[in-house]
């Protein structure tokens, strides 16, 4: 008995040794690369910006007071989840139907629609945005065709415009890939189950596909929107500086001003991420509601 | 009255396949109908045609007399029990059998009324907070029935609801179904595989092969008197004696087949002398005795005892008749012994006999 139990304590320990083992690398990547550096920013975001740039350590409120006094940060906020929300909603309403017909097609097609929707991940998403640039200029294929109907020439880059543009392009597959594969799953007989109770198409889609569809919807929405709103290379490639996201006031904090602000940077992101959680787990739980 | 559901030369092609095939079916009110047949027949097309989740390419479809050949399913009083059940998963049993009604904006309480009525009806008064997933296929089945029935439907179509269940609930559900349709009054069309259920439970059936209707008939009539080769072979067992007609008289035809039996059968049909033709002859309609049968019997012959397989309500033999041919003849066990001369063994020598009315003569 006395040996059996020795084994086996011994045989626990070692199972034990090996599952800390096996999760080591993981866990110190994560404390070194994300916890830490999680903690420094906190602690940043509370501290004096020095007049060379260094950072000296005496606690202040200032920083935050800043960004949700002046107009140049809470613009930037309001507009980075603006743009956000936009991107999102216009990639979900493109993408739900392209879903639904890449869904309904026999397999051999599906599969070489699927491959179509990933072809553009082969290029630089730099230099597809570069692109974008090209066809929106003044000279661009869409000014020639407009031109072409006798209309004025527009002007569509940079702005605004251009960078939903770029963004819903570069974030569409994000949106499809999870609808799809939540299409995959849904009972196409409910449709009809739906209809024959009475449900007219409309109905049928909002009683039954939206709600069993949700949890693609939200993984989708979420995949689109949180890189949005921290993006910075759209905004600034079309969006010719006019149209500051957060991460291009960011990315000018900590690398370009002079001196580099890092303080009020760390604030910035401290205030970022407490907004993109609280965004996220509200729409996970509505969504979370909606399924049961 | 108006039938309660009227196909006239209905026709559903996908790509080349014709699916159904000018099909002309008449269903009384408050008829039990089952549409029989293999897979692949054309029997639940029809149904979705009725249904409305298929439009037919030609001819018509009346329900009480209104053509409703190109009216969409949610406008149609019609309802499905589906083969999968299709009960929504996110929606309670009281929600998935209240949503006919919320679609119909039935007032609440008038629907939660209802919904309650309808879950006695199926004997799950206490489920209706359940989820779908928590009940058993049979439960979940009669969920999928209450659902259909709430609304009361002029016609309720059946796709082979009881497809999933095990052979002991199977039994119990066609009970069940058919008390529930005698009690509610409404027609029921059944789509089924299974020829058993279809016998037991329909009034009448319409048998099913490539697309078209081969017999409509009341289950006595397809089993007893089937008018071609396949509904007799489909529908039950039996053995075709094969050859030419070699004589006519009145309701009867004689056969001689190829290895010179002459065989006399019923024909409601006069057969013209010389052509080909089949004896469909039911194993349970012949006899096997040891001793020749006394008085004028049709037809007998002498054989062999090839094979015995005793299944406990019966025991079928496998007889040969001169040395190519082999009949199937059943026998009911109505004697409870364990003597084993009480059972054919084989081997043993005896004569295979039935009057002429038990063997139905088709015309190829």
């Amino acid at each position: 008995m006395a040996i059996g139990g020795i084994t086996a304590a011994g045989a626990r320990s070692g199972a034990r040794r090996r599952l800390a083992m096996l999760l080591a690398p993981g866990l110190f990547w994560l404390i070194a690369f994300f916890a830490i550096p999680l903690v420094v920013v906190l602690a940043y975001s509370f501290a004096v910006p020095g007049p060379t740039g260094r950072v000296e350590w005496r606690f202040t409120l200032e920083n935050y007071q800043r960004l949700f006094g002046e107009t140049l940060y809470v613009s930037a906020y309001v507009r980075s989840l603006w743009v956000g929300l936009l991107t999102t909603l216009i990639c979900l309403v493109a993408g739900y139907p392209l879903a639904l017909f890449i869904v309904r097609q026999p397999p051999a097609w599906r599969a070489a629609l699927l491959f179509l929707i990933l072809i553009p991940f082969w290029t630089n998403f730099l230099v597809r945005t570069y692109a974008w640039m090209i066809i929106l200029s003044n000279n661009g294929i869409v000014n020639t065709a407009i031109q072409s109907l006798g209309l004025p020439r527009q002007i569509l880059y940079p702005g605004e415009g251009a960078v939903l543009v770029g963004l819903v392009y570069g974030q569409l597959p994000f949106m499809v890939l999870p609808l799809v594969a939540a299409l995959d799953r849904f009972d196409f007989t409910l449709m009809e189950a739906a209809a024959d109770l009475g449900a007219s198409r409309r109905r049928a889609f909002w009683h039954i596909m939206l709600p069993l569809t949700a949890p693609g919807i939200a993984a989708g929405s979420v995949l689109v929107f949180i890189p949005t709103v921290g993006q910075f290379v759209v905004s600034d490639l079309l969006g010719g500086a006019k149209v500051d996201f957060l991460g291009n006031l960011l990315q000018r904090l900590f690398t370009r001003s002079n001196p580099p602000n890092w303080p009020l940077g760390s604030a910035m992101a401290v205030i970022f991420m407490v907004v993109l959680t609280i965004a996220i787990v509200a729409y996970f739980r509505a969504t979370a509601e909606e399924r049961r | 009255m108006k039938p309660a559901i009227e196909l006239r030369s209905a026709v559903k092609r996908f790509g080349g396949v014709t699916a159904v095939d000018h099909v002309s079916l008449t269903i009384g009110d408050g008829e039990f109908f089952s549409l029989l047949g293999p897979s692949g027949c054309g029997k639940t097309t029809t149904l979705r045609m009725i249904a409305g989740f298929e439009f037919p390419d030609a001819g018509d479809i009346l329900l009480h007399g209104t053509s409703i050949g190109t009216t969409p399913p949610h406008q149609r009083r019609v309802n499905t029990v589906f083969q999968s059940y299709a009960l929504f998963p996110h929606m309670t049993v009281a929600g998935n059998i209240g949503f006919g009604l919320e679609m119909q904006r039935v007032a609440p309480t008038e629907r939660e009324r209802r919904v309650r009525e309808a879950l006695e009806l199926v004997r799950l008064a206490d489920y209706g907070g359940r989820w779908p997933r928590q009940l058993s296929g049979g439960q979940q089945q009669r969920v999928a029935l209450a659902r259909a029935l709430i609304n009361r439907p002029e016609v309720l179509l059946l796709d082979e609801p009881l497809g999933a269940l095990d052979q002991k609930l199977r039994k119990e559900m066609q009970l069940e179904l058919k008390r529930m349709q005698e009690r509610v009054g409404i027609t029921f069309i059944f789509v089924t595989h299974d020829q058993e259920e279809a016998l037991s439970m329909s009034d009448r059936i319409a048998v099913m092969h490539h697309g078209r209707v081969l017999q409509i008939g009341t289950p006595t009539a397809i089993y007893e008197r089937p008018n071609c080769r396949f509904v007799a072979d489909f529908i039950g067992d039996t053995n075709f004696l094969d050859g030419r007609i070699t004589a006519n008289r009145a309701g009867h035809a004689v056969i001689t087949t190829d290895d010179g039996l002459v065989i006399t059968g019923t024909s409601d049909r006069s057969l013209t002398i010389g052509s080909t033709a089949t004896v469909s002859l039911r194993p349970e309609k012949a006899r096997l005795t040891v001793d020749v049968p006394p008085g004028d019997i049709a037809n007998c012959f002498a054989t062999t005892v090839d094979r015995v397989d005793y299944i406990g309500s019966d025991t079928r033999m496998l007889v040969r008749i001169g040395s190519e041919r082999t009949v199937s003849v059943w026998e009911q066990n109505n004697r409870s012994t364990l003597d084993r001369d009480a059972y054919w063994q084989p081997g043993e020598a005896g004569y295979l006999w039935w009057p002429a009315e038990n063997g139905l003569v088709l015309a190829e």
